[in-house]
């Protein structure tokens, strides 16, 4: 499966993979932008109030008939956190078998979406950008609701006050509130014109139809200066000396664990395959030495795992136990991470690692879900390569390698959500 | 092997089942790079009561559950570590009506297929690994109990079936799981792990006939007899209460509301039902569907909300999960829909997004295995939905809906946030 990147109009550019595997196609349009706090709200609704309704298909009944048609293919909106850039767009997802120009319809409408959104003297619908304002204001306030969620959320929004990357990719509910429909169609405006825009497309396509099919569907997008100055800044080190803890109570049994490590050195010229070994060596894998102590050995916990996030440079390990196995689970990861720099893991563990990444890293081209975000990933941090190469890399990952890649790692933050101490009956 | 093809959908089948009663299906995917196998228990959370060689067994709450974790449990080592070793990776997961084991890797299929089967078909169980997984199993049920969307589907559970094999948790409470022993899971395995009771099913590029061999050589040679099942139900139609309400830290009202469908159909027969009753609720509750945006517009729903019909203990049962400031209103604005006559035009649209639906789901290992096993089970082919659902008409589907959606059958379990 070949991967073909060219710049179709100025500042969008197609990433298209040809494939004869599938019966779906899957295209992806996204706008990208700074994350930023006075914006990123701004930015959440925008693919949610277009899904309201275009100039050809004035509401969700109608956009929803015309899906409908096109055999049940699906056009949501996306909102994404990437680093420290925000992602927002459409994803369409659609069969390609029994239409020979399935794809075409499917760019045309992604288009008139984007771009043809229902208006009435020139700004977007009153009714539709209140109604999605509360949703959205929902959706921020829902995050609550899963635990898991909330605590990486909040840890991270605590750990980084003075970093873009603290804000989430819904943004607030303070500038949430503040939309309102004339200021959002002038920020719309401003948005098409200035962002940098990526498709993929995954499917039976070749590149010169995909990009025929999308120039043509874009062809109104208006294009100013560019603002290509996005991207995400990395901090090596720690904030303060130590770790810093933050504890908040609600009404749950279980505690929620969220800690957040700095990559440090390990980011200066970042090995990629390394880092994902040593993160699947300490906590990706459900044969990981977290998995293996915390879990397994100790029985403190159902979930533990970490993840990397290697635009911003973090590395997260995430847990659910017992408020009264906090001290406990605490210094078993501490115990782990410093395993892992002291070389103090078998050969096994090692290979283990290795051939999980690149089995996982392979897998991926059976999925163009997960395809379209490895490609945007390597585009913004400057990589060419594909799901093969990162596998061979990843095979040929040393013991030094994974000792160089977890050198740096220094926790910044620890988050700990917990059962209200009234509801502990201890005394 | 049996071989069906499927033109239509472009996918071949093989399937076979061995004397020891064990069914294999297995789909090849040329070019894939990742095989999937999920070897499947027709044992869940609702099979609690059974007779085993004359004597009935009473199990507690969470345990086909709790089997299911110490299945990844051999004198050589666990699951995890032999197939990490691997780069595979095996999980595992329960519902009310199955234990699904399964393994994905993007080489050495066949060494991982053997030892799923081998892991799963070989009981080892010892007071110390038994006591060991209580503290993991303890912390999965408090996650799961600090969830609002599953404390709202539970109570709705207990509204429609009271205490029992649905209205219980499938994993279990910190109490019920105390009394599972390493005797229990022996009994539950030897009752319902036996081949015939079983299913295989695979994807990927491979071969079918290498999976065959593997299977005949792994599992028992012989099957022991098809566990006798009592669920206790009450198979009445109406819920047992019809509201509860109690408060969580959330952000909005949580609600889950729930209908009985009655006894579930068996062989070829669950097949229509099943796609009756999913394309009734798409075109009632669908997301392109008058009554959902007339509710979505007017702000008592919002994208939360999903539907999701179980068949399970031999019934069958819908419900409507969501978020909504007035969850009554929400549900009434919901039932509405179900007197007002269809669209021929939106109804001859939503069949067809529903096979394009179905073609999607085939891309999907996951969906596309565990469906040939669902099938199986259910004694219907999942795969001739396409032609099915072509037969169904807006008469079938209203009067279906109109049947079983009468809005005194509906019980409405909501949890509210707490007073500031």
């Amino acid at each position: 499966m070949r991967s073909v990147r060219r710049e179709i109009m100025p500042g969008v550019f197609l990433t298209s993979l040809q494939t004869d595997k599938f019966k779906t196609g899957l295209l992806r349009a996204c706008l990208l932008a700074p994350l930023d706090r006075e914006t990123a709200a701004k930015n959440a609704i925008l693919p949610s109030v277009l899904c309201r309704g275009t100039v050809r298909y004035p509401d969700m009944a109608a956009l929803g008939a015309r899906l409908d048609e096109l055999g049940g293919a699906e056009l949501s909106p996306t909102v994404r956190k990437l680093g420290e850039i925000q992602a927002v767009g459409l994803a369409a997802d659609f069969v390609e078998t029994g239409n020979d120009a399935a794809l075409e319809d499917m760019a045309a409408l992604l288009g008139e979406v984007l771009l043809a959104p229902n208006t009435r003297g020139g700004l977007l619908l009153p009714g539709y950008v209140e109604s999605e304002r509360e949703k959205l204001l929902e959706d921020i306030r829902a995050r609550v609701n899963d635990r898991t969620e909330y605590a990486r959320s909040r840890l991270l929004e605590l750990m980084c006050p003075g970093e873009a990357y603290a804000i989430d990719a819904l943004g607030d509910e303070e500038t949430a509130a503040d939309i309102g429909y004339v200021a959002l169609t002038r920020h719309y405006r401003v948005l098409l014109a200035s962002s940098p825009v990526e498709v993929f497309y995954c499917g039976a396509a070749d590149p010169d139809r995909v990009a025929a099919a999308m120039v043509d569907a874009l062809s109104t997008l208006p294009r100013g200066e560019l603002d290509f100055d996005i991207g995400t800044d990395i901090r090596l080190n720690t904030v303060d000396e130590g770790a810093r803890v933050f504890t908040e109570e609600m009404d749950v049994g279980q505690g929620k664990l969220a800690m957040g490590w700095r990559l440090g050195d390990a980011m200066e010229d970042p090995d990629m395959a390394a880092l994902r070994v040593m993160n699947a060596l300490l906590g990706g894998s459900a044969g990981s030495k977290l998995f293996a102590a915390v879990r397994e050995k100790m029985s403190l916990c159902y979930y533990i795992y970490s993840s990397l996030d290697l635009m911003k440079g973090l590395l997260l390990i995430e847990s659910g136990v017992d408020p009264a196995d906090y001290d406990k689970a605490l210094a078993e990861i501490g115990r782990q991470v410093q395993a892992l720099k002291d070389g103090d893991f078998t050969n096994e563990e090692l290979t283990a690692a290795k051939r999980t990444v690149s089995s996982d890293t392979l897998a991926l081209l059976d999925d163009p879900e997960r395809l379209e975000p490895f490609w945007l990933g390597q585009d913004l941090l400057g990589l060419d390569y594909g799901p093969e190469e990162l596998a061979a890399l990843a095979e040929d990952v040393t013991r030094g390698d994974i000792i160089k890649a977890a050198a740096g790692l220094a926790c910044d933050g620890v988050y700990f959500l917990r059962s209200r101490e009234e509801e502990d009956g201890e005394d | 092997m049996e071989r069906t093809d499927y033109p239509t959908l472009g996918l071949v089948v093989y399937k076979t089942t061995l004397p020891n009663g064990l069914t294999i299906l297995v789909v090849p995917r040329p070019g894939w790079r990742r095989a999937r196998a999920c070897f499947v228990a027709n044992y869940g959370g609702a099979d609690r009561r059974f007779v085993l060689d004359g004597k009935t067994c009473d199990t507690p709450a969470g345990v086909a559950h709790y089997l299911e974790h110490k299945m990844f449990d051999m004198p050589s080592g666990t699951m995890d570590e032999v197939f990490a070793g691997r780069g595979a990776d095996a999980d595992a997961y329960t519902s009310e009506a199955v234990t699904n084991y399964h393994a994905r890797c993007t080489d050495r299929f066949g060494e991982n297929l053997r030892d799923l089967l081998a892991f799963v078909s070989t009981p080892w169980f010892t007071p110390e690994t038994v006591e060991k997984e209580r503290g993991i199993i303890g912390q999965e049920i408090a996650e799961s109990e600090d969830d609002p969307a599953f404390a709202a589907y539970m109570s709705c559970m207990g509204l429609l079936f009271g205490a029992g094999p649905l209205g219980d948790s499938i994993v279990g409470t910190a109490q019920s799981i105390t009394a599972i022993t390493p005797e229990i899971l022996s009994v539950c395995h030897k009752a319902f792990y036996v081949p015939a009771n079983m299913v295989l099913a695979a994807a990927g590029d491979i071969d079918p006939a290498e999976v065959e061999r593997i299977a005949r050589e792994v599992p028992p040679a012989e099957s022991g007899p098809l566990p006798q099942r009592d669920y206790g139900l009450d198979l009445g139609l109406m819920p047992l209460e019809t509201r509860s309400e109690r408060t969580m830290d959330v952000s909005a009202p949580q609600f889950c509301a729930g209908v009985k469908l009655g006894p579930a159909a068996m062989g070829p027969e669950a097949l229509k039902e099943r796609l009756t009753a999913e394309l009734a609720m798409r075109c009632l509750w669908g997301g392109h569907a008058p009554a959902y945006l007339d509710l979505y517009e007017k702000g008592l729903l919002n994208d939360a909300f999903h539907y999701e019909p179980t068949y399970a203990a031999g019934v069958g049962y819908v419900c409507l999960e969501g978020e909504s400031p007035d969850p009554e209103a929400a549900l009434a604005g919901l039932l509405g829909a179900v007197d007002r006559d269809m669209d021929p035009a939106f109804f001859a649209r939503q069949k067809k997004a529903m096979l394009g639906g179905f073609i999607r789901m085939l891309d999907d290992f996951y969906d596309l295995t565990d469906a040939l096993a669902e099938g199986h089970f259910a004694g219907f082919d999942a795969l001739a939905a396409p032609v099915v659902l072509e037969t169904l008409t807006v008469s079938d589907v209203t009067a279906w809906a109109r049947e079983h959606f009468a809005p005194s059958r509906f019980a409405l379990s909501v949890i509210r946030p707490k007073e500031a």
